[in-house]
């Protein structure tokens, strides 16, 4: 268990969230994620297709208007299909306030070494207010969970 | 972030809850962006929607004792009762929502106009002065074309600013990110107020990065109307919240007070052919049309003018539905224009946006004519089609059921 990598990173809006990384390319508007599935609709983003429920979402930063960010957040909420925390390279103002108001984890300035060894899957500990991210890999959950 | 002992008094909670909740979405984003301290505002336009998630903010800040310190302007949502004369009866959730959104803003101490242009009526800002503006298509002219200085703001954190009376210090307040990086050379003909939302949703399409782009080959100044079409288009093709034109924007009197000192980052030139193949690409082909919508953002007295006296002493041929503010219903009534376009049978719609989703369910797979291309970029989710014409040649559109050229 103490093997788990550790990594510094900037909290914006504080929180504890955990679950196992989804990592974009694009940046996303949650107006163009299906609120019932947290499957991601919009035609070409790297997501199309996969669904942002549950999972750490790392991207680069957010896009969309000045309100379709805010009720597509919501309305993922409300169906409990939203991220459990995200983690961005560059703050974009409409995300930032969007996330902070809606309550979910969010953290950037994550130090480069965390991306080197990041990977779909993994399983990371996102401590919005330790500022901290715990990577498990998802090869050492495995060999966890044999007998 | 340096605060004051007020503001920390408001972070902390000693102001009610609903100042505490608005001040840690400021606090929040004023550190993502390293802003240093927060400055008061003096005006505020929130994009009230009526969507869930507007809701649930506006009916949360204001149940937790919040109230605005500076009364924001907002946008558009519905007129409901003339909808329900006009249009159709809006189902259940919908209107409710509506109602709820109306209600909430209410009590939070908004001004109630439902208007996307507080840029032109009731909510114009002076040069240099420091504001919370979160209507997309308004934050590149208060920027812009009038000189004040606003930031991208969501419709939560100019909600928030309303409610502190201050923004974090951040981006597009400071002079030295109000600068042009980028340098577009115009060389196609622009003249007219399409032309000017061909240029607007052109630029995006030629250039992603988010650096300021400063126009040149610009030698008449637009309408009022022509810069907003522009700004709308650049912000719906893209997400530009400023620009400068060398001769005729404020903070542009040449090139380079435009740049300040900036080291030019990359040049785009802008041709005909190039709004050529945006008029192509956008603008849709000729043929049968059912309804017209106009006003997205909403229509000016003078853009009314213009519809009334082509529709003088004629019908329209189809449905068309002229959006505009409350105010310049009112005075297109005294003007006169109002019962031309009633006897045209057209409608003027006042405090209603055409994104509101159930208001224009019957459009729902119809052909339309509109002279908004970001009219015709959103109304996509509400599987209407559209031919994007000038505002002129889209209303004799709607007085013939069909789009010539």
């Amino acid at each position: 268990m103490n093997s788990d990598p550790e990594y510094t990173c900037r909290s914006i809006s504080e929180g504890l969230g955990e679950g196992d990384v989804i990592l974009s390319k694009d940046a996303l508007c949650f107006a163009l994620v299906e609120a019932e599935t947290g499957v991601v609709l919009e035609k070409g983003h790297d997501l199309q297709g996969k669904s942002v429920a549950g999972k750490v979402l790392v991207m680069p930063t957010g896009k969309g208007s000045s309100v379709v960010q805010a009720d597509g957040l919501y309305r993922l909420i409300t169906h409990e299909k939203a991220p459990t925390a995200v983690i961005i390279e560059q703050p974009e103002p409409v995300l930032v306030s969007t996330i902070i108001a809606m309550e979910v984890p969010l953290v950037d300035t994550v130090e480069p070494a965390f991306y080197e060894a990041v990977a779909d899957g993994d399983h990371v500990v996102v401590d919005a207010v330790g500022e901290k991210l715990v990577l498990r890999k998802r090869s050492a959950r495995h060999t966890e969970v044999k007998p | 972030m340096e605060l004051t002992s007020v503001e920390r008094d408001m972070l902390a909670g000693k102001h009610g809850e609903g100042s505490a909740l608005a001040m840690k979405v400021q606090v929040g984003t004023g550190k993502a962006f390293y802003a240093r301290r927060m400055v008061p505002i003096t005006r505020a336009h929130v994009a009230l929607s009526a969507q869930e998630g507007d809701v649930y903010w506006v009916t949360k800040l204001v149940d937790a004792g919040a109230r605005c310190v500076i009364s924001p302007t907002v946008n558009p949502s519905m007129d409901l009762k003339y909808v329900d004369e006009h249009v159709h009866s809006l189902a259940g959730e919908g209107r409710d929502r509506v109602a709820a959104a109306n209600d909430a803003y209410r009590r939070i101490g908004a001004t109630m106009t439902l208007s996307c242009t507080p840029e032109l009526e009731k909510n114009v800002p002076a040069f240099g002065e420091v504001v919370a503006f979160s209507e997309s298509s308004a934050t590149p002219y208060v920027n812009s074309v009038l000189g004040a200085r606003t930031n991208r703001e969501s419709s939560i954190s100019a909600l928030c600013a309303a409610v502190t009376g201050r923004v974090p210090e951040y981006g597009l307040l400071l002079d030295e990110n109000r600068r042009g990086e980028v340098l577009v050379e115009v060389e196609a003909k622009v003249e007219d107020d399409f032309d000017w939302s061909l240029l607007g949703w052109a630029f995006p399409m030629k250039y992603k990065g988010c650096e300021i782009p400063v126009f040149t080959g610009i030698t008449e100044r637009p309408t009022p109307e022509g810069f907003v079409q522009f700004g709308a288009e650049l912000a719906t093709s893209g997400a530009v919240a400023m620009y400068h034109i060398v001769g005729i924007t404020p903070e542009a009197p040449t090139l380079d007070a435009a740049l300040g000192g900036n080291a030019v980052k990359a040049r785009v030139t802008i041709t005909d052919a190039d709004l050529d193949r945006i008029r192509e690409e956008v603008c849709g082909q000729p043929g049968k049309i059912e309804f017209a919508m106009f006003g997205c953002p909403h229509l000016s007295i003078r853009q009314v003018a213009e519809i009334a006296a082509i529709a003088d002493g004629r019908r329209f041929a189809v449905d068309a539905w002229v959006l505009t503010s409350s105010l310049t219903k009112e005075l297109a009534e005294r003007m006169g224009y109002l019962s031309i376009i009633r006897r045209a049978g057209g409608h003027i719609v006042a405090d209603t946006c055409m994104d509101m989703p159930g208001c224009w369910d019957f459009a729902f797979n119809k052909s339309g004519v509109t002279e908004s291309p970001k009219c015709a970029y959103y109304s996509q989710v509400y599987g209407q089609r559209y031919a994007v014409r000038p505002l002129a040649q889209a209303v004799e559109a709607a007085l013939t059921g069909e789009v010539v050229k």
